[in-house]
């Protein structure tokens, strides 16, 4: 079985996790930014973390044989103050033009605050400004539902972003229609709590039309499981999917989503 | 018992073959659930918002037609549209505190 890792924060995960994706099938690994589980007090610490995705990561993946990819942003966690919001967006202009960088990410929103709302539209005109892909972090638990109405609002309210290059990710039951319906691609985070789990993933795989649909881990510091993805292909086979709708759930389409940008490179058509 | 809907892409299963494969998964978090709740009647203090929208949301489990997950986390969402003036927490406690 081959899958992409199409969001991971593998900053957070040990050398170890890197060695049982490659097992496991995973053919490339995509980071966005996000937050470290604490507040950064400065710009300083975001241009040292934009290094990392851009310089690090991908060299400490490739010893693994996997692709690496990232996205930048300062997440909406950390958008309340918006002076430091202000700096770090003036930074990442100079890191879109690391090779490996596919857009801006994640982000969106938390708890929904009129500062988160001021930040995300900044981001997204700063995408359309480098013509930039967007992956969107949608808020948690009981502010999903409001937070993804507020960002796709806020999306459509620019009139330049192209729902095709947006990928709306966390999406759960009571969301996943929503998205879809308004043209964006929906991803489905795999978390063994919060979020979806592999087996409820797949009862939304087969309830909507999946064309615009990826997995993702979303593994982090937190509890999550950077095998995920291929733990839900499994929970496709056994409920007697084909060898050909799993590939396409969990490698052509983000595949298909990803090569949007000029910089992903199909792992297939470079082996 | 409602009608089964086939959706587009799912292979073709029987009811039992859908128990076969997950009836002992649905058991045992049905049994963590009751344990849950008897654990809490043993607990001193107050009800909190989060058990209570858990209690609200028990009797969705019962309804006939499909869509339950989505209906109960509609119902546990915060119902309001307009952005908020500031936050008092990062966090989200999984129910919005003004479900009745």
């Amino acid at each position: 079985m081959r899958y992409i890792e199409p969001h991971g924060h593998m900053v957070s995960r040990t050398t170890d996790d890197y060695q049982a994706m490659a097992l496991a099938g995973c053919a490339a690994i995509c980071e966005p930014a996000f937050w470290a589980g604490f507040d950064r007090k400065s710009a300083d610490g975001f241009y040292d973390y934009f290094c990392q995705l851009t310089q690090h990561e991908p060299k400490r993946a490739a010893k693994y044989g996997l692709p690496h990819y990232s996205w930048l942003c300062i997440n909406p966690k950390e958008s309340e103050d918006m002076a430091l919001a202000a700096d770090v967006l003036a930074l990442i202009p100079e890191f879109l033009k690391a090779p490996t960088v596919l857009g801006i990410g994640e982000i969106g929103l938390n708890k929904n605050t009129r500062n988160e709302m001021k930040v995300l539209e900044q981001h997204i005109a700063l995408a359309v400004q480098y013509d930039q892909m967007i992956l969107v972090h949608t808020p948690h638990l009981e502010d999903k539902r409001k937070g993804t109405r507020l960002i796709m609002d806020c999306l459509k309210a620019n009139g330049v972003v192209k729902p095709e290059r947006v990928i709306i990710d966390h999406v759960e039951e009571h969301t996943i229609h929503e998205v879809l319906d308004q043209g964006f691609w929906a991803g489905i985070t795999l978390y063994p709590e919060s979020k979806a789990t592999p087996v409820r993933a797949i009862d939304m795989i087969e309830s909507v039309s999946a064309q615009r649909v990826w997995l993702n881990s979303a593994c982090d510091w937190g509890h999550s499981d950077p095998l995920s993805v291929p733990k839900a292909a499994q929970e496709m086979r056994r409920r007697g999917h084909s060898a050909a709708a799993i590939d396409r759930l969990v490698y052509g389409n983000p595949v298909k989503f990803l090569s949007q940008s000029p910089r992903f490179k199909d792992p297939a058509a470079q082996a | 018992m409602s009608t089964p809907q086939p959706h587009p892409g799912a292979p073709d299963r029987t009811r039992e073959q859908v128990a076969d494969l997950h009836f002992m998964d649905a058991r045992y978090k049905l049994l963590d659930l009751a344990a849950f709740l008897d654990r809490l009647d043993r607990a001193a203090g107050g009800e909190d918002h989060r058990v209570r929208g858990l209690r609200a949301a028990l009797p969705l489990l019962l309804e006939k037609d499909e869509g339950r997950v989505a209906r109960i986390l509609t119902l546990w969402s915060d119902p309001s549209v307009e952005p908020i003036a500031k936050a008092d927490t990062k966090a989200a406690s999984g129910v919005w505190p003004g479900l009745k």
